[in-house]
């Protein structure tokens, strides 16, 4: 956010305690120094009122990031996200922009159960005129916004509050100002001919550890890091499909109407559905509102053991 | 003038029926007398003055002079208790019975001393999340006695106190925050999201402002069911900025309902201070947009509290009207235990409020006044709710092994030589046999 502020005027970020208090996980530290008070702005806490405030400014030439304090509390502001945001271009007959970054973290974090415990991935993920963007390493979480932040349209970056503390090795080109990955493309994490893993966000570090441990009993996963919700890299995992002849698909948010089961509806319609040799496995979170009880909690969120049992059932093994 | 006067309409005394004229009758008075003068000199008939639109408020008279209003005057705090406990106007003292008052301060105390341990117990890890309520003892205590048990109360999340006072225990709170095999809720629910349907408590939900357009609806069900009660919803002045305010206000005030809107304005939303969250004279000038009886009150004086209440739900059970109740406290604690106050306010500004006007202290002062309470009776108060330190070492074996008795001598040595570190002021002093 600070290069592209720097970059471009035009963008300011506005939230609820996004300044003096630098974000509620310390997110734009240091941009209200920076940036002042005209570009780095505190709203009183109205969801929908500062989405559309967001909106406004987008449509009158700006470029704001909108952060919710967590995505749980942009069902509050949803219309203005799904009605107004995603669909103006479309309606004006693309004579009006909406170039806008709603961010803030999704998914589940610990130990605050139901209502602040979701992934919004599959909702934004429907909605057409909408981009929707994933990260699980810094290198992502960098690149990714950047893409947002630079892309005309309105941008959904769905972070992880699990993973703002942890660290990632990258290599100086991330480093670099000029460093931005393309919304709309996969990453291959880890190559590998048994078996495709799909993953978004926090759980392609499973899926890693999975393929790790799978790989003990010699079996060489290939771990997709999707980066992308929409538009989704359908490609990349017919291509990778076409080589591994099965596929596994991991996320934290609910089964029904997910990620995952999108990804097995299109790669159903594809080509990739003649190269399967077994049926497409997903692995999800539990369908039920998150509990908080600890033990509950862990039990109701995809684990490294839930991966290897689904990848070994996809193979039979 | 006239908004002075709709502003303060709640009062305990006198009620408003015994006012003498209802207000929808004395605006039109009051425009007429003018209209009349208006009419001599212009030779304007009092038909032609009279706004007829169908939007118009009834009494509202066409005027020539174009004048914007921006000059309201602020609406008054009441108060029963001054800053040492002393009652101002005698006849404003609701002369509580020596067992309530006693049932009011021991639930404070129990209050503060479950939150002391809870938020301890956040701190090492036990628990996920607290929200203390340190400095709002006042609203919570004022509420809960002024109600019946059939009034049902709908939280925002830091109203603890109006639970315990209708009994529910410290215990049922602990299975609640650790998501025990007791808890209610099955340890389902993030910590302090209490409920219980036995007292007629709705179960807390995190979204902010949720809770306010549900009371209004709640409030429509006990009116179409004819009970002889009212809903108390609690709020923040931050959740007042959320659009479900606005929506809960409004449908309340059409649909003549029994709701009592509590605002806890206890200066921060998080780190917001109120005074970049609005800029109105506060959340009780609000009311008057809304056609609704509506008072601000000093939330540090339970008293005060307790009045209006009572005031209000009289107003809203009878009359099946909603009221706006803004009581002014201070939040001493942070918001929870995710953020860190002291990076948004001086920690001078806490200690001073602490200091100067903390609900219980005012309070406390009050009983002293009566002879009802001494600093012995305090000092065992805080010790019984909370257990000996000593039972660290107990009911794990019959008889203490030797391991246990090397820690338990050192650990009675390290208090003795450093007994500001190990500050057992809030335990009972029990030694073990």
């Amino acid at each position: 956010m600070d290069e592209e502020m720097a970059r471009d005027e035009t963008v300011f970020l506005l939230g609820e305690e996004v300044a003096q208090y630098n974000g509620a996980y310390k997110v734009s530290k240091g941009l209200l120094e920076k940036y002042g008070d005209k570009r780095v702005i505190d709203t009183p806490i109205t969801e929908m009122g500062f989405a559309g405030i967001a909106v406004g400014a987008a449509l009158a030439g700006l470029k704001p990031i909108c952060e919710f304090m967590t995505f749980n509390f942009s069902m509050q502001a949803i219309d203005q996200v799904v009605n107004s945001a995603a669909k103006t271009r479309y309606m004006s007959g693309g004579t009006i922009e909406c170039p806008i970054v709603f961010r803030g973290p999704n998914g589940a974090a610990a130990g605050v159960a139901a209502q602040h415990s979701q992934c919004f991935a599959a909702w934004y993920g429907s909605v057409p005129g909408l981009k929707v963007v994933s990260p699980y390493s810094a290198e992502d979480a960098k690149g990714l916004m950047k893409a947002a932040i630079r892309d005309p349209n309105p941008v959904v970056v769905l972070e992880n509050e699990l993973m703002y503390g942890i660290s990632f090795e990258v290599s100086d080109e991330v480093l670099s100002k000029d460093f931005v990955v393309e919304i709309g493309k996969a990453k291959i994490e880890l190559e590998g001919s048994d078996v495709t893993i799909v993953a978004h966000s926090r759980p392609v570090g499973f899926a890693l550890e999975a393929a790790a441990e799978l790989a003990k009993e010699g079996i060489k996963a290939e771990v997709i890091n999707l980066r992308s919700i929409r538009p989704l890299d359908v490609a990349t995992i017919i291509e990778s499909i076409k080589k591994t002849n099965h596929l596994v698909t991991v996320e934290g948010g609910w089964p029904q109407f997910g990620v995952g089961s999108e990804i097995a509806a299109q790669i159903m319609e594809s080509e990739a559905f003649d190269h399967l040799d077994s049926p497409v496995i997903r692995v999800t979170g539990a369908d039920i509102p998150m509990p908080y009880a600890k033990n509950l909690e862990e039990l109701s969120l995809p684990s490294v053991n839930n991966i290897v049992n689904a990848v070994k059932k996809s193979l039979n093994k | 003038m006239m908004l002075a006067r709709l502003t303060t309409l709640v009062r305990t005394a006198p009620r408003v029926s015994q006012l003498p004229l209802p207000i929808s009758a004395r605006v039109p008075l009051l425009a007429r007398s003018k209209a009349t003068k208006a009419s001599d000199s212009a030779a304007t008939s009092l038909q032609d003055r009279h706004v007829s639109f169908p939007g118009a408020t009834f009494g509202s008279v066409f005027t020539e002079k174009m004048e914007f209003i921006s000059d309201y005057p602020t609406i008054p705090t009441y108060r029963v208790l001054d800053i040492e406990g002393k009652v101002i106007v005698e006849g404003q003292d609701p002369k509580l019975s020596k067992e309530e008052c006693m049932k009011i301060y021991r639930t404070m105390i129990s209050l503060n001393q479950m939150d002391m341990i809870m938020y301890e117990a956040q701190r090492q890890g036990r628990i996920s999340f607290y929200m203390t309520n340190y400095g709002e003892e006042g609203t919570h205590l004022g509420t809960a006695a002024a109600l019946t048990s059939d009034d049902v109360i709908f939280g925002q999340y830091r109203e603890a106190g109006a639970l315990l006072y209708r009994g529910f225990s410290v215990q049922q709170c602990m299975h609640q925050c650790y998501g025990n095999e007791n808890d209610l809720g099955k340890g389902r629910q993030m910590p302090v999201h209490y409920g219980s349907k036995a007292l007629n408590i709705q179960t807390i939900s995190s979204p902010l402002g949720t809770q306010l357009p549900q009371a209004a609806g709640s409030a429509y069900a006990l009116k179409r069911e004819g009970k002889d009660a009212c809903v108390v919803c609690f709020f923040g002045e931050g959740a007042a900025s959320e659009g479900d305010f606005h929506a809960a206000l409004n449908m309340a005030a059409t649909t003549e309902s029994p709701v009592i809107f509590f605002c806890r304005n206890n200066g921060y939303a998080i780190s917001t201070p109120a005074r970049e969250q609005y800029r109105g004279d506060g959340i009780a000038s609000r009311g008057h947009g809304y056609g609704m009886h509506t008072i601000r009150v000093d939330g540090n004086d339970v008293l005060a509290v307790y009045n209006v209440v009572k005031e209000a739900r009289r107003i809203a059970v009878e009359e099946q009207k909603p009221v706006l109740i803004e009581a002014l406290t201070y939040r001493v604690g942070h918001h929870s235990t995710s953020d860190d106050s002291s990076a948004y306010r001086p920690k001078k500004e806490v200690a001073d409020w602490m200091k100067q006007d903390a609900p219980i202290n005012r309070f406390r002062k009050y009983l002293e006044a009566k002879k009802w309470w001494s600093e012995d009776q305090e000092q065992a108060l805080r010790k019984e709710v909370q257990t000996a330190v000593s039972h660290l070492f107990t009911d794990v074996y019959d008889e203490l092994p030797w391991n246990l008795q090397e820690q338990k001598a050192k650990l009675d040595a390290l208090m003795a030589k450093y007994p500001e570190q190990y500050d057992t002021t809030g335990h009972a002093k029990t030694k073990l046999s």
